[in-house]
Order: structure tokens, then C-alpha cells, then sequence
């Protein structure tokens, strides 16, 4: 059930989507929701990162995951255990492009009943960051239909997206890897028992719906016939905050429109918000400098402690026949 | 016939036989199995009394009834929005996790068991089920298909087990992406239960201990004394040399502060003789405390606040006594809340000065604000300036393996200085492989309150990892000796080493210091500070080590 509900969910979600390209639907599917989903997305995230940024971080607690800044002669390691600033933000640019934790990650296996041993296990690493940054390409190619002219460094990654220079148009790379990448990471959450045990419905999900998106977009632009300038259209439509709905958009695109709109509007509520939640990671993101610098706590309040004087007083005969010295007699 | 809080009642191939596959029935839906030998027993109401603790009364564990408070429930929803507010951890842990399963198989507990409860992911989940039901405008809406669920005494009863079931070691946060910490999770879900009078008396006796007396063990300021006492006559018998015993003595230049645990429990003491001999070597002007005869700190298992409680007495008692800076022992835990959490909760400690070696003339500046530096950086700094007269050949019987400890490690980062040390004292020194040593290193399985015989089976399944990897180096290098700066360890890799791994020894590394050096006025040295006779040293010929 908690992989067939979020499945049915994204498969209706994607035939309503279709509902679009309805005579008169489109002002709701092509602007409406679109604008609706945007707004949700900025305003959640909004939301969620002062929620996050509201909470104190009344302790210097990093995770260090190597060598300490100490003697002088002692070669500290400054980006797996930050002394400064600077140092955390390196580490935190290593997390957060390069996802530095998880090439750590390590597969544990017991064989013959009686040694443990650790082999490196990159697949998820791997499967992730395919997953995160082809994304990011795509996003980045689709500026196209919200520029004009096109932006420099857009035609570029296109040019470079595309240099396989297989079919009209252009087979992208990127399409390809990411939905590879996408598929990899629902199996293996499938495939492998324990990950399985922990899944929740909102992590089958995104995966669903990242699916959705990446293969209507295929077919937006290999398979089925499109209206691309009609798409252009309206995409820059919407950045003058002028929305014009053209006739021509076929149901397809409306129902990859749709499920973008769902994936924005789903995003900022949901586990993918760790995209802003990785930057604000306190085990991450603060220096191992406790003991040089003083880190205060916005909300200590004092404790009732067992003052020396009270110990004194309860101790002071024994202290005194032990010859420990007293403060009073 | 041995019971269930004996090594001896547990098979090996019992332990070794892990399923990791998990069971049919769901998690939420599963119950948890206070099986003895699982689970500590529950705090005794005398403890909560003295720390003032809500919700005192006669309770325990396996009885159907856990007398909680009226407005339980209430009062867990309120901790929660509390600490949501308080703690940007808390808040992001619960917000930020994607269950991509990078977790699962770091935890030791998780390794040794199979129990699903144990991978991090999942007991972050025992709360988070909570916090999106009542929380998260998802979880309000969609509830269980949110991943929500409804706070049961069930629920309550299952943090129970799995919070104390949870080391606080913090190896799975070196793997999160986001950096999760389920200590932090762990220290949160012991808070709330804390709400509810709920503690194990394993860790909340040793609070209460360490609140009236100084120390976790309860050992009263003679008592003190006359264990240093028996000690320095231990160290006359093994060196011929007589050391001072400077108690509570102001003015003095340093504070030295250690865990209890090495004032009484073998081979804990050694690490504290060899304290004692060192100082007396160095010739330096330095003080025991019997009002902060503790730089452990089981608050921390406990609540930040207790945490705080117990540790304000360091820095009021270096100032009481008018030292300039404080130094500290070989432990594990305590050089978490030192480092990461002194300064912030009971500092500044602007009375006292920057440390600066006495013999060295070493200024630490990386300790310019809390002013406590660790006995091994300490001892390097030493041994790099060459004043220390070292003959690690009277260590060659030894060969010895480094485990890092949890705390020092992944809350602080010190891992050459006491490889340094060793390296310098001991001429056979082998590592254990790179998995699970440093960053990755293992729990010994009883860190954070948790060892306690009545908790046996759990500690030595998550002291599998640990044990395997000693009997590696043991099989492979002829490994004798497990070398470990942490007093808990010191206490509970013995169990761990003599179930797992026979034959190897656990030893502090400031004792292999002093076995090592060549001290002013010493008498021949036949026995090391254990008084066991030195191989090749001994008049007779008899041997220590015939293992």
C-alpha cells in the first residue's frame, strides 16, 4: 500500500493534469495552478527556513570526522573538522555539491558467521548525485522558455548537455542519466529489505513523481508532436505576469505541467525540503573551535546546583579527620 | 549455571547468528520485548529526589503499569514544541530526513542485533512518527499516510528501550548527508521521558551521586583520599618512588580533573597511578578535587540540564581553589561536555588563564576560552619537546591496538595526539582496520549509561563490531593489548574483549606513558603499575604474559 497509494496518486495526478488542454481549462492548468504552486513553494520554503532559523542552536555541537586544530605540529584536517568559518563553509560546499558524507558510506556484511567486514559501497552516492545535479542541469536547460534572448551559459550547458549529438532534436545526456538515476534509487529502495522496512509514502512519492515528470518531458520532446513555441509563449507570459494561455499546447505538456506544479507545491512540506535544511545542519555547518571561542546559549537560564558550601557543610567532620583542608573550621 | 546478566549465559553463535532481514510485521506495529538482558531497570525514586525530578515513585520496567503522570501526554507534546524551539537540531533532524538508509548498518547496536528499531533512521522515527502527526501541517492532514502515528504509552515504552538502546556515539551522523545526530535524538527522547520520572537507575543513581558527593560512584571526600592513598602505595611497590597526594590544595597551578570510574575499578586505577606518577615526574603544581571529583558527567545521558548541573562544579571549583587552568583525564564522554559544552553552560571562565605547559612553556591556544586541555595533548606536547626519558622497550611485551572513543573522536577530533603517545611509548602498535577506527570507530557498546550488567546481551551484541575488529588485529599481529582513553571504555571493553576477542587486555594509555618512562629516583623496574612482572626485567625470569 505505501508504494501502490503514491503511485495511483501521481498516475491520477497526471490524467487530471491532461484535463488542461480542456477548451477552457487551460487558464486553470497553465496559469492558475502554476502561479498557485510557485507561490506555495516560496512561501513554504519561506516558512520552513525561518521556522528552522527561529530555533536556537544553543550548543557547538559538530560532528568531527577527523583531525582536531591542537599543537602546532599536529597537521589538523580542515574540511572534515572546520576551525573556522571559512573552513566550514569548504566543508559544507563539499556536503552540500558533492554530498561528502555518503562517499563515505560503507556496506557492513558478516561472513561465515564470524567476521564482520565493511566494503565501500558508492552505488547510493552515485545514484544520488546523478540524480541531484542532472536535475539541476534540466531546471537550468528549461530557462530557455523563460528568456528571451536565451541567456549565454543556458545554450551552453545545452551544447554540452546534448554532445552525444544523437536524433532531431538532440537527445540530452542529462534525460537519460536522470532518469536512470531516478529509477535506480526507487529500485533500490525497493530491492533492499531494510530500506523497504523504513519507506514511508512520502518517500515512494517524490520518486514517482520525479518519474512522471522526467518521462512526459521525454516525450514532450521526442515523441510527441509539440507546440514549442506556444510553450515559450506562455512560459514567458508568466515571468511579465501577463499570462497568455495559447490554443495549440497539447494535453501531454499539461499534464507535465501539472505534476511540476504538484512537485513545487509538495516540495516545501515535505522530506525534500532538505534541500534548505542541509545548509542549516548544526553538526555540519558550525567550526570545531569550542574551546578557543566561547559560543553562547540565547536561552540559558541558571540550575540549582549543589553549592560547595552545602558539601562542605555536609562533609566537613570527615574532610577534617582526613585532613583534607576546610573552608571554615 | 550463569544468568542472563553474565557474558557466560550468551553463545557465540547465538550472538553471531544476525538476521538483518526484518520482520514481517510492519514497525509501527510491532511491540517492544523487554526481554531481560535488553533493558535497564528503571530509576529508583530516592535519586529523583535528590535531583528534584518530577514524578518520583516506585516503577519498573516489565510491569503493565508505568504510573505515568496525569496529563502525560499533554506534558510529552509540550516537551516537544519546547524543545523544537530550543533546539535548531531537533527541528531540522525531524524536518530533513529522506530515509535514504545510509545509516542503517553504522550503528552497532543495529550490526549486533538486526533489530530494525535499532538503525538511526528508525529510532529518529519512534519520535518523528510523533512529531509529523502533530506538527507537520502533512501529518495533520494526511496522518498515517504521512508517516504519522499517535502518542501511545506503547509509543512511550518503546523510547524507553530504544533511547536506551542508543550509545550516543554519534557513528551514523559521520554518514547522514544532513548530518543527522542521533545523540541528539537520543538526548531529546531521554528529556521526554525525563518529563515522566522515566530514567534507568544505571545512569540516574550515578547523577544523583555525582550532584551531593562530586562523583558518579558516591565516594565520600576520605574516601578519596584513601584510594589515592592505597594507590600511591601501589606505585611505591612498583617504582620505589614515594608521590604526593595534593588534595583540594589552593593556589595550586592546575585543576586535574578525571572520571571516577578510574579511581576504583580495575584497570581504570592504573590510568589513575600513572596520572599520579607522571605529575610527581614533572615536578608540577597541581591539585585533586574531592567537591568536582568528577569530570564524567552521566547529565549527559540524562537532560542538558542535568548536564549542566553536574559539570558547573569544574569551574567553581577552580576558582574556589584559585588554579590557573584546568587539566583532564583520559575519558570519553567527559571530553564531550567539555569541549562542546562547558564554556557555553557554565563559562566564561575568564578567572582563569590560558593553559600553558608548565614544562614546555606551550601555550594552548585551542583552549584559550574553556581553559582545559586533554591529558594527551598534554602528554604529546611533552614527548615532542623530549621531556619525558622514555624506554619503550620495556613495553615490548606489549602490542597494543588504539580505540578511539566515541566522544574524543567524533565531538572532538583528537586522534593523533594519543597515536603520537603511543607511538612513542610502545614499539609494537598496530591499528585496527581503517572502518572502524578514527571517524568510523565502534562503540564499545555500553557508552552513555548503558553499561550495566542487567543490559548484558545488548552490550555484547553492540560490542560485536568492536570485538571483531580486535580479534582481527589479534589473529593477525598477536595484538595483547586494547589501549583506550576513556574510563567507560576501560570498564567495559573488558567484557567486551574477554567474550569477543580472549587474551587481550584493555589498558589507559598514560599508563603505558609511566611503564615506559624512566623516572627520577626509580628503583628497578620489575613490575609494571600493575604489579605484574616485566618480561625480561624480572630478577627470577618469571613471565607476565603467558597468553
Amino acid at each position: 500500500m505505501r508504494i501502490l497509494i503514491p503511485l495511483a496518486a501521481v498516475g491520477g495526478l497526471f490524467l487530471v493534469g491532461l484535463l488542461g488542454a480542456v477548451q477552457g481549462m487551460g487558464w486553470i492548468f497553465g496559469v492558475a495552478l502554476p502561479y498557485l504552486a510557485v507561490a506555495l513553494f516560496i512561501g513554504g520554503l519561506i516558512y520552513r527556513v525561518m521556522k528552522w532559523a527561529n530555533a536556537a542552536v544553543p550548543f557547538r555541537i559538530p560532528t568531527t570526522c577527523g583531525q582536531q586544530k591542537s599543537l602546532s605540529w599536529i597537521k589538523q584536517n580542515k574540511l572534515d573538522n572546520p576551525y573556522t568559518t571559512l573552513q566550514a563553509t569548504g566543508r559544507m560546499a563539499l556536503e552540500i555539491l558533492l554530498f561528502r558524507s555518503l562517499l563515505r558510506n560503507t556496506k557492513a556484511e558478516l561472513l561465515d558467521r564470524e567476521k564482520l567486514v565493511y566494503a565501500t559501497d558508492l552505488s547510493l552516492w552515485i545514484g544520488a548525485l546523478a540524480m541531484h545535479w542532472t536535475f539541476l542541469i534540466i531546471l537550468i536547460r528549461h530557462l530557455r522558455f523563460f528568456t528571451n534572448p536565451v541567456p549565454y551559459f543556458v545554450t551552453f550547458v545545452e551544447k554540452a548537455d546534448g554532445f552525444m549529438e544523437v536524433g532531431v532534436p538532440v537527445i540530452f545526456a542529462t534525460t537519460g542519466v536522470f532518469l536512470v538515476a531516478v529509477a535506480y534509487l526507487l529500485f533500490r529502495r525497493l530491492s533492499n529489505p531494510q530500506l523497504r522496512y523504513i519507506s514511508l509514502v512520502g518517500d515512494y512519492f517524490p520518486l514517482f513523481l520525479l518519474l512522471g515528470i522526467g518521462i512526459s518531458g521525454f516525450f514532450l520532446r521526442h515523441l510527441a508532436k509539440t507546440d514549442v513555441t506556444a510553450i515559450k509563449e506562455l512560459a514567458l507570459s508568466w515571468t511579465r505576469l501577463a499570462p497568455v494561455v495559447p490554443e495549440s499546447v497539447s494535453p501531454l505538456f499539461y499534464g507535465h505541467l501539472f505534476l511540476v506544479s504538484i512537485l513545487l507545491a509538495y516540495f516545501p512540506f515535505s522530506k525534500l525540503v532538505h534541500m534548505a535544511g542541509v545548509f542549516l545542519s548544526p553538526t555540519r555547518n558550525l567550526a570545531n573551535n569550542n574551546r578557543a571561542v566561547r559560543h553562547v546559549n540565547p536561552w540559558d537560564y541558571p540550575v540549582k546546583v549543589h553549592s560547595y558550601e552545602e558539601y562542605e557543610d555536609e562533609l566537613r567532620d570527615k574532610m577534617k579527620a582526613a585532613g583534607i583542608p576546610v573552608e571554615r573550621q | 549455571m550463569p544468568k542472563f546478566d553474565e557474558p557466560e549465559f550468551y553463545e557465540h553463535e547465538d550472538l553471531l547468528s544476525v538476521d538483518w532481514h526484518p520482520p514481517k510485521t510492519g514497525w509501527m506495529e510491532t511491540p517492544v520485548d523487554f526481554r531481560h538482558g535488553t533493558y535497564i531497570y528503571s530509576g529508583k525514586p530516592k535519586n529523583l529526589e535528590v535531583l528534584e525530578l518530577p514524578n518520583q515513585r516506585e516503577w519498573h520496567v516489565t510491569e503493565e503499569d508505568w504510573k505515568l503522570p496525569e496529563g502525560w501526554k499533554r506534558t510529552v507534546l509540550d516537551g516537544m514544541a519546547d524543545r523544537l524551539q530550543k533546539y535548531r537540531t531537533f527541528r531540522i533532524f525531524m524536518d530533513t530526513c529522506v530515509r535514504c538508509g545510509a545509516c542503517a548498518d553504522k550503528c552497532h547496536f543495529f550490526i549486533g542485533s538486526g533489530d530494525p528499531k535499532n538503525m538511526p533512521v528508525l529510532r529518529a522515527e519512534l519520535l518523528r512518527s510523533i512529531y509529523r502527526r502533530d506538527f507537520t501541517a502533512l501529518g495533520k492532514v494526511f496522518g498515517s499516510l504521512a508517516g504519522g502515528r499517535e502518542l501511545t504509552e506503547d509509543v512511550i515504552k518503546e523510547w524507553f528501550y530504544y533511547f536506551f538502546q542508543c550509545t550516543e556515539c554519534r557513528r551514523c551522523s559521520v554518514f547522514c548527508p544532513y548530518g543527522i545526530d542521533t545523540a541528539e535524538i537520543t538526548m531529546i527522547g531521554r528529556e521526554l521521558l525525563g518529563l515522566l520520572g522515566l530514567y534507568v537507575n544505571w545512569v540516574i543513581e550515578p547523577v544523583a551521586n555525582c550532584f551531593k558527593v562530586g562523583n558518579h560512584l558516591g565516594i565520600q571526600p576520605h574516601g578519596l583520599a584513601d584510594t589515592l592513598e592505597f594507590m600511591a602505595e601501589d606505585i611505591a611497590e612498583a617504582t620505589g618512588i614515594k608521590v604526593d597526594i595534593p588534595i583540594n590544595k589552593k593556589g595550586a597551578e592546575i585543576l586535574f580533573v578525571t572520571p571516577s570510574g578510574d579511581f576504583v575499578a580495575d584497570p581504570g586505577i592504573y590510568t589513575c597511578m600513572a596520572y599520579m606518577l607522571l605529575f610527581h615526574e614533572l615536578g608540577i603544581d597541581y591539585t585533586w578535587s574531592t567537591y568536582a571529583s568528577d569530570g564524567g558527567n552521566f547529565g549527559l545521558f540524562t537532560s542538558h540540564e542535568a548536564m549542566k548541573r553536574l559539570n558547573a562544579k569544574i569551574y567553581t571549583e577552580a576558582k574556589r581553589l584559585g588554579v590557573k587552568w584546568i587539566l583532564g583525564g583520559e575519558c570519553g564522554h567527559m571530553w564531550r561536555v567539555i569541549h562542546q559544552y562547558m564554556d557555553t553552560m557554565n563559562g566564561p571562565a575568564d578567572f582563569l588563564e590560558v593553559p600553558r605547559s608548565p614544562i614546555t612553556g606551550t601555550v594552548f591556544e585551542h583552549a584559550g576560552s574553556t581553559k582545559m586541555i586533554h591529558i594527551m595533548e598534554f602528554t604529546a606536547d611533552l614527548i615532542r619537546h623530549g621531556k619525558l626519558d622514555l624506554d619503550p622497550s620495556r613495553n615490548d611485551h606489549i602490542r597494543v591496538t588504539f580505540h578511539d572513543s566515541c566522544n574524543p573522536a567524533r565531538a572532538m577530533g583528537i586522534f593523533e595526539e594519543p597515536r603520537y603517545v603511543i607511538r612513542n611509548v610502545c614499539n609494537n602498535f598496530f591499528e585496527m582496520p581503517e572502518n572502524t577506527i578514527r571517524e568510523q570507530t565502534f562503540c564499545c557498546g555500553g557508552g552513555a549509561g548503558l553499561g550495566t550488567d542487567e543490559n548484558m546481551e545488548m552490550r555484547l551484541r553492540g560490542g560485536l563490531p568492536r570485538g571483531n575488529a580486535v580479534r582481527f588485529v589479534q589473529q593477525k599481529y598477536g595484538v595483547n593489548q586494547l589501549a583506550a582513553m576513556c574510563a567507560i571504555d576501560r570498564a567495559t571493553l573488558v567484557t567486551v574483549a574477554d567474550y569477543w576477542a580472549p587474551g587481550v587486555k584493555v589498558t589507559g594509555i598514560s599508563e603505558l606513558v609511566v611503564n615506559a618512562m624512566k623516572l627520577t629516583g626509580e628503583k628497578k623496574r620489575t613490575h609494571n603499575l600493575r604489579l605484574e612482572p616485566i618480561p625480561g626485567m624480572a630478577e627470577d625470569g618469571e613471565d607476565a604474559d603467558d597468553e
